[in-house]
């Protein structure tokens, strides 16, 4: 398989990635390369096998709805790269 | 005492019989950092001050006679591992600066343990790679050879416990994170069973196969930190509720009896001559400790890596979806709007491993391919968990090389993705079927250690570490040192 540079243009998008015009081309080659590896899977009969999951085929433990964290905002905030009266900044959304 | 070669166990001793102090043998790993560290780039941050503080505390607790195995014993973290105040990086650009509001569970248990923390251990970035070289902070180099890799993802883990630079770390093993270094090393690395130890604070690669252990000089060590990481916690959601038995009780029970299966998918072609040479060796001892080997075989073991490459990047792309330049971690200079935030704040601040993992695993998910690849690889899972639970039906644990190769050299498979997705060729299988494995030193080829790697059945992991230190107490590959590192 050979990903084409459209479509490793469409998979970054999709993972919000921005490739550099230069290390595309690399990116192409290495992923084409990973999914013809993983096309091994393609030989391996698996007509009536479920999928697994979960090693153990645990399920999720649900808790009780209830607060158990306290509030940490400030110190949360403190990590944050540009915040405002207790509020996240990001570029304007709307205009 | 001689601290490069010292077991956990040995200067626990010492401390509770007050021979050293936890600040005299703290001040001594410092120094030993300081001057050997700069060769080998084990620690991405270590932190003197604290460590010293923690010390002091751990001398009052044993002064007042209210010391467990673990107090005053100076660690290590690998740095995937939140530590409250202390910068955690994942080896990344992309948090370089981020300091984790609390402590992962597992570093509260150690903590609580009374163990001193000298500092946080490199990695590959966001635990992806087998050789440490994906790390931001730069390649950690393999103690026995510093033109080669040690391993990884815990590769700063696994050389610093073998360069004494540390008395036990704790790492992490997606694929063999853990055990591939420890082999790598020349130490001991115990992968536990999928829920053993806590994932919560654990900065997530691929959830439904990561998991912590412990990296030691000896099996002995090894159960006496993973007696203190192990158990239910409630902040996991995928933790198992099950009682935690006494490691240490059961290391020395006799293996005559133990039946040992060998899979003939582990000692074909592709398995180095000398590897290979070294593990029938080792095999060769436990047969005279009373232990029994059975052929088998794992039919679908060839697929473990494919289907490992299809969910582990599936994951990882959902996982490091956090990584928005909004809340933590890296954010690009003046965004133009909200889409250029993410994508030069994820650009920049991944390298280009883990941007091929998440794209690898994007398309995996993505329309139209997510029944071809993802359902495809859960399905292909379920056939390598049951090709081990008919092998457990027959045998006690499985043996094998833990990597088909000692230490390569540094850069030697850097631009070629597969060829270093296959160093975990051994390992990856017992992640996707969510088995305990560890890998103990079992020789060397050309100066370079080679290890064996035992698998056990869910919840096994006492089994391995009984016969481990069985095997540790006829053979001596774990007592050697580095020879720069004496």
């Amino acid at each position: 398989m050979h990903l084409d540079r459209d479509t490793v243009d469409r998979i970054a998008h999709l993972a919000r990635l921005q490739l550099a015009e230069a290390e595309a081309e690399g990116y192409a080659r290495h992923l084409s390369d990973i999914l013809d590896f993983v096309a091994q899977l393609d030989d391996a009969d698996t007509a009536g096998t479920e999928p697994l999951a979960h090693p153990l085929e645990v399920t999720q433990r649900l808790r009780d709805d209830v607060v158990t964290e306290p509030d940490q905002r400030a110190r949360f905030q403190a990590q944050a790269p540009a915040v405002e009266d207790g509020l996240y900044l990001v570029p304007k959304v709307l205009d | 005492m001689q601290i490069a070669t010292a077991t956990l166990a040995e200067l626990g001793a010492a401390l509770r019989r007050r021979e050293v102090s936890s600040e005299e043998l703290t001040r001594a790993y410092l120094e030993r950092i300081e001057r050997l560290d700069p060769g080998l780039n084990c620690f991405v941050t270590v932190d003197a001050e604290g460590a010293l503080a923690q010390a002091r505390a751990a001398d009052a607790r044993l002064a007042a006679g209210d010391a467990g195995p673990l107090t005053g014993i100076p660690i290590a973290h690998k740095d995937i591992f939140c530590t409250d105040g202390l910068r955690t990086t994942c080896g990344s650009k992309m948090l370089a600066n981020f300091v984790a509001p609390y402590d992962a569970t597992a570093v509260a248990q150690l903590k609580q343990a009374g163990s001193v923390l000298l500092g946080k251990t490199n990695m590959d970035e966001f635990a992806m790679g087998s050789s440490n070289e994906t790390s931001h902070f730069g390649p950690v180099r393999n103690p026995w050879d510093p033109a080669r890799v040690p391993g990884g993802s815990s590769g700063g883990s696994a050389a610093a416990v073998a360069a004494g630079l540390a008395a036990a770390t704790t790492g992490t093993d997606t694929g063999g994170s853990i055990r591939q270094p420890a082999a790598l090393c020349g130490i001991t690395g115990l992968k536990p069973t999928y829920g053993r130890v806590s994932r919560y604070g654990m900065i997530a690669f691929a959830s439904s196969l990561d998991q912590g252990g412990p990296l030691a000089r000896s099996a002995e060590d090894a159960a006496l930190l993973l007696a203190a990481m192990a158990g239910f916690d409630p902040r996991d959601s995928t933790s198992v509720d099950a009682p935690v038995p006494d490691y240490a009780a059961t290391l020395g029970d006799d293996l005559r009896g133990l039946r040992i299966g060998l899979p003939r998918e582990y000692f074909g072609d592709g398995v180095d001559a000398g590897v290979a040479a070294a593990v029938a060796a080792a095999l060769d001892e436990l047969r005279r400790l009373g232990a029994e080997t059975v052929e088998l075989s794992l039919p679908n073991s060839h697929l473990s890596v494919p289907a490992y490459y299809v969910i582990a990047p599936a994951e990882c792309s959902a996982n490091l979806a956090r990584f928005d330049g909004v809340r933590y971690g890296h954010r690009c200079a003046d965004p133009v709007d909200l889409e250029d935030l993410y994508k030069r704040s994820r650009s920049e601040g991944f390298g280009a491993e883990v941007k091929r993992r998440i794209m690898i695993g994007t398309y995996a998910l993505s329309a139209g391919y997510y029944d071809a690849y993802y359902l495809k690889a859960q399905r292909v899972r379920r056939l390598i968990r049951d090709d081990f639970s008919q092998a457990f039906a027959r045998v006690d644990v499985i043996a094998g090389p833990t990597a088909p190769t000692p230490a390569f050299g540094l850069g030697e498979k850097a631009d070629d993705p597969i060829t270093m997705y296959l160093s975990d060729i051994f390992t990856i299988a017992a992640n996707l079927a969510g088995l305990p494995g560890l890998s103990v030193p079992a020789g060397f080829v050309g100066g370079l250690p080679v290890g064996l790697q035992l698998i056990g059945d869910h919840f096994a992991e006492a089994r391995l570490l009984n016969v481990a230190h069985r095997y540790q107490q006829v053979t001596d590959w774990h007592r050697q040192v580095p020879p720069g590192c004496v």
